[in-house]
């Protein structure tokens, strides 16, 4: 049973028994714009829940994908070093960017779900 | 005031429109007590054209051109031919009074030499990629050594001893704040046994100039295989751009990274600076390049054009996770450069740097034949050191004073090595003369029997 | 110009399609191919005449594979940079208000007295004999430098803006050190430019980001709150970069200086007070001066800078080598570390001196002003940006409405709300007025940011001018004129381009391009 979660710095993640899978939210694809250089970390890395996991370069910007929970890398989206683009296209889909095997003590709680998501951007907005 | 267009009918008016009464009451937030009323005294007053062009001339003219008498002094400065075509392009309003090109379609000229400049400096460095330019050739070392950390996530460096002491000082000094751990090998003329022993699995990098500052030659093979062997990149320091002409490229001897002194080309001595930074490297380590990149793209109708790119690498978007802090670089200096580089071409770079070459060969003949006089360097390109029973800094004052610029005593880079206390490094270009050289030889001859 | 002139939307467009003609030039706008495609390796635009007698010593050494350099004849080069030369927009050809950038008048005196051959052509490392005059231009700059800043010591040898930055910020490493103190944080407000925070990080020093108060100043209890012994400085730009003076900026440098820490100021716009203040009397420790800015120094399209720092008592000693020293033998160099007794220099920024042909063009232009037009300088930018601000503040939304501006003014977007428009479409379409935009998204701290710095070189009648297009062109906003902004520049050798291209797959040399353009075309 798959449960979706949201954080503040518009990540999502899904959770998978005790696979999380992250990406960046819609609402963070467009403000980044064009997005035209990923850098995805290492399989076997290790990240504590705010860990600095993956760099996101856009034409205007530049940002960091945090580990919202702790965990070890098992998988990362290599599609997305040789076209970047996925994540415009797809973020909430193709355009994930790495999978993380949870750590024990994994917490979960800080997450939002869809529907406390969709009133914190109208907040940002 | 001539560089002043308003009028005081003018500032009275808009001082009415902007609604003040004095131009004062628009630096009113500055702190009475610091504000100042009136002009600051200890300065003169303005000065017209005639009068600025007198001052400086008088102080210009009580300095020693290289162009006044024999000149030989090279050691990371070379006096080369500028052509005259070069100064004037670079002086084009369009080019000269340009800024940084971040509108690029007010700005395909700046953008496309830089494009053609890229292309230049990584063919004759034997690289993949190159930057559209750094501060200088020793600013550009130290940047390559913190971009070598970033790629290996190692922080030790080596430096050869055939590199010059600005560009190791520059280099340590850099280091010492970013807490990279710095060897700097002792000063030495030659190839460096204790090069490849003092790599080990914690060295980023190891950084060899060639020719080196005495001006041999170095091979960067070896070098370069024990750097690999450990997982440490080799970092080529190139402060004769025309050597790459004669001499193989870092790139093919196995260099990873090579921070250059491009001034040779296009650019004065100007009492050593500006000067042009060049930095090359290889495709895989682009994204760790520190400074200004131009790319190529499309526009809306398909149209070729030239713009910034990977820009979210530097200070301006990525701030305090920027690569580098370098804003401003050598623009103009490049332009310089490529200019004179593109009136070359393959045929006239191949025979400038065999024409410096055959200089620095019938120099050395000349001086060799000198009594006393050692060569110390037995391959050179076109700068070589010599050995004299005298101390360096007194053979080259004596020199001096006779007129003769006969290059710069060791000393002066390393006044701690004692046993290079004799030594001389002489440069040569293709604007020396056999009647220079013939000066220099007989000049050194006479010091050296006082 | 009639500045009151009702805006007309045009009824059809475009006025005038662009007609295709059989070179693909259009009149003056001639196309340059690369001089990769136009240059052979045969041709040369140099003579060279080498010897019968050709010696090549260098053995194994010797460069055989060919380096693929193209060459052009002297009239083909000067035809290839003239053309590229039309490309460009450039300070001699308009007004340029790129602001915190400084695009002032470049005097051709300047240029003529660094290509002197006395500065131009002698070498960092000629005999001290022999270079009396340039070690003299130096110390006299230096002399210049001090008055206008009130601050004892000038650091020369740094190379740009930034590498002054890095320059001031070493000093106050090394004085802390000096005394033991092992601080690890700077305060850098948030509008600050990027080489503050930049800077901070490359000495690995923590950045504090300090946020500014709704009047777009930096609030003195926002530092009082981030203030502790762990506190090594403040970089604070004064006028900073939304064109404000820092009002409180002597009680942040007593809390600092409290504190134990510098107060490093950020001099990019120093030209906006010259004359008026000296940093020295605001508790300023250590501040860049950006040559290329301040004194008319030419941009070159992307440098050479220079970027001297002056540096309070509490600084001096830990100035970088080299530097000139005037005693009463005259002028001398001093290159090493441990040569004078009293300096305790941290150690060396670069080879050689610093930027002597910029050193050179900046004291033409102080020496040009003198003390009384230096101060003028300053007035007139001063004048002149609050002409623009007059002139604006009804058509475009001033975000600091309560207070004049310093040497520039900054706008937000909140006039294009509703219009589906941003900040970049008007930009672009100043262009095809004929105008250099201004600054675009900086500082950060205010939205869709239009930052204009006219400086003191422009004319009323330009300034009229500007205004007038700009007023036109946000009323064409608001009546919907879009596509005048969203298919902007159109009359520029080239439109908008794909920056997004341009970075996803990097072509930065000729010759590795897998036929991008060719795909675009099919």
């Amino acid at each position: 049973m798959s449960k979706l979660g949201f954080t503040k710095e518009h990540e999502w993640v899904r959770i998978d028994d005790e696979i999380a899978t992250l990406g960046i939210t819609k609402y963070a694809e467009r403000q980044l714009g064009d997005v035209v250089y990923i850098e995805l970390p290492e399989i076997g890395s290790n990240f504590a829940a705010g860990d600095e996991a993956a760099v996101i370069e856009s034409v205007k910007a530049a940002s960091e994908l945090y580990a919202p929970v702790a965990g070890e890398v098992v998988e990362v989206n290599h599609a997305l070093e040789n076209d970047p683009a996925e994540v415009n296209r797809d973020p909430q889909g193709d355009g994930w960017f790495i999978k993380l095997k949870l750590a024990g003590d994994a917490a979960l709680d800080g997450l939002m779900d869809a529907q406390a998501y969709q009133s914190f951007i109208r907040e940002e907005d | 005031m001539r560089y002043l267009p308003l009028t005081n009918t003018d500032r009275a008016t808009m001082l009415e429109t902007v609604g003040v009464r004095s131009i004062k009451e628009l630096f009113a937030e500055i702190p009475a007590s610091a504000r100042l009323d009136e002009p600051l005294d200890g300065l003169p007053t303005r000065k017209s054209e005639m009068e600025v062009a007198r001052v400086l001339s008088r102080m210009a003219a009580s300095n020693v051109t290289a162009g006044d008498g024999p000149f030989f002094i090279g050691a990371g400065a070379y006096r080369h031919h500028i052509p005259a075509t070069v100064d004037h392009l670079i002086q084009r309003s369009e080019f000269l009074t340009a800024y940084t090109p971040y509108q690029p379609e007010l700005s395909q000229g700046t953008l496309q030499y830089l494009f053609e400049f890229q292309t230049q400096i990584a063919l004759i460095t034997g690289m993949e990629v190159a930057n559209a330019s750094m501060y200088d050739g020793s600013t550009g070392c130290a940047e390559a050594v913190l971009m070598a950390g970033r790629i290996t996530k190692r922080n030790k460096a080596v430096l050869s001893g055939g590199l010059h002491a600005h560009y190791r000082q520059a280099v340590q000094n850099v280091c010492r704040f970013a807490r990279f751990d710095v060897r700097a090998l002792p000063p030495s003329l030659g190839a460096e046994a204790d090069i490849t022993t003092s790599i080990d699995k914690e060295t980023a990098c190891v950084l060899v100039q060639t020719p080196n500052v005495y001006g041999a030659p170095i091979d960067l093979e070896p070098i370069a295989r024990a750097a690999h062997d450990k997982g440490a990149l080799l970092i080529a320091v190139v402060t004769e751009a025309v050597s790459l002409g004669a001499v193989r490229s870092p790139g093919a001897m196995g260099a990873d990274i090579v921070a250059a002194e491009g001034q040779s080309l296009g650019v004065g001595l100007n009492f050593g600076g500006p000067h042009l930074g060049l930095f090359a490297t290889r495709e895989a380590f682009m994204r760790h390049m520190p400074g200004r990149l131009v790319g190529e793209t499309v526009d809306r109708d398909a149209k070729r054009g030239y713009v910034l790119t990977l820009s979210t690498r530097e200070q301006h978007i990525r701030r305090e996770r920027a690569k580098s802090n370098i804003c401003t670089n050598s623009g103009s200096c490049a332009l310089a450069f490529t200019i004179h580089m593109s009136l070359l071409g393959e045929k006239g770079f191949r025979d400038l740097a065999r024409l410096n070459h055959h200089n620095a060969c019938r120099l050395t003949d000349r001086l060799t034949a000198v009594a006393g006089v050692e060569l110390m360097t037995p391959v050179f390109f076109n700068e070589l050191t010599i050995k004299t029973p005298k101390s360096g800094a007194a053979v080259v004052e004596a020199l001096a004073a006779r007129g003769i610029l006969a290059g710069v005593p060791v000393s002066r880079l390393e006044p701690q090595a004692k046993a290079f206390e004799t030594l001389i490094t002489l440069a040569t270009t293709e604007l020396n003369t056999q009647d220079d050289m013939e000066a220099c030889a007989q000049g050194l001859d006479e010091v050296l029997r006082q | 110009m009639n500045e009151h002139a009702q805006y007309v939307a045009p009824n059809d467009r475009p006025a005038r399609p662009a007609a295709a003609t059989f070179s693909g030039n259009r009149a003056l706008d001639i196309g340059e191919k690369l001089i990769f495609e136009v240059g052979r390796a045969s041709v040369t635009g140099i003579d060279i005449d080498l010897p019968q007698d050709m010696e090549n010593r260098l053995g194994a050494f010797a460069r055989t594979d060919p380096i693929g350099l193209p060459g052009l004849s002297e009239p083909e080069a000067m035809r290839h940079y003239v053309r590229l030369s039309r490309k460009n927009y450039s300070i001699d050809l308009g007004l340029y208000p790129l602001g915190s950038c400084t695009m002032k008048h470049n005097p051709r005196l300047n240029e003529r007295m660094a290509r002197l051959p006395g500065f131009s052509d002698i070498h960092p490392l000629q005999p001290e004999a022999t270079v009396r005059g340039a070690l003299e231009l130096i110390e006299t700059l230096k002399h210049w430098l001090k008055v206008l800043t009130g601050l004892p010591a000038i650091a020369m040898s740094p190379k740009a803006g930034a590498h002054g930055e890095l320059c001031g910020m070493m000093a106050i490493r090394a004085a802390l050190e000096a005394r033991g103190d092992n601080r690890s944080a700077v305060l850098v407000p948030e509008s600050a430019h990027g080489t503050n925070p930049s800077t901070v990080s490359y000495l690995g020093y923590r950045v504090v980001p300090v946020p500014a108060r709704d009047d777009g100043t930096v609030d003195p209890a926002a530092i009082a709150e981030r203030l502790s012994p762990h506190v090594a400085a403040i970089m604070l730009t004064n006028p900073n970069t939304c064109g404000l003076f820092e009002r409180d900026a002597l009680q942040i440098a007593d809390m600092i200086h409290a504190a134990g820490g510098f107060f490093y100021c950020d001099g990019a716009n120093f030209n906006a007070i010259m004359g008026h203040v000296r940093p020295g009397d605001l508790g300023v420790d250590a501040m860049h001066i950006n040559l290329h800015k301040t004194f008319s120094t030419p941009h070159g399209g992307g440098g050479p800078g220079a970027g001297p720092v002056a540096l309070s008592r509490a600084l001096a000693p830990f100035a970088p080598v080299p530097f000139v020293v005037h005693d009463g033998d005259g002028f001398r160099l001093v290159e090493h570390g441990g040569d004078e007794k009293s300096q305790m220099p941290f150690g060396r920024m670069s080879a050689f001196h610093g930027q002597m042909g910029m050193f050179v063009r900046a004291l033409a232009y102080m020496m040009s002003h003198g003390a009384d037009g230096l101060r003028q300088a300053a007035a007139d930018a001063v004048l002149n940006a609050n002409y623009i601000r007059a002139g604006l503040k009804n058509e475009l939304s001033l975000p600091y409405a309560d207070r004049p501006c310093m040497h520039e003014v900054v706008f937000s977007d909140a006039f294009l709300k509703g219009t589906g428009l941003s900040t970049l479409d008007f930009a672009k379409a100043m262009i095809d007025e004929g105008f250099h935009p201004m600054t675009v998204y900086f500082p950060l701290v205010v939205h869709g940011a239009m930052l204009i710095e006219p400086t003191e070189s422009e004319s009323k009648a330009a300034l009229d001018q500007f205004i007038a297009t700009l007023k036109h062109l946000a009323q064409a906003a608001r009546k919907g004129d879009k596509t005048r902004f969203t298919e902007a520049p159109r009359h520029t050798p080239v439109g908008r381009l794909d920056e997004a291209a341009a970075a996803r797959h990097p072509v930065l040399r000729w010759g590795t391009n897998k036929g991008r353009h060719a795909r675009r075309q099919a």
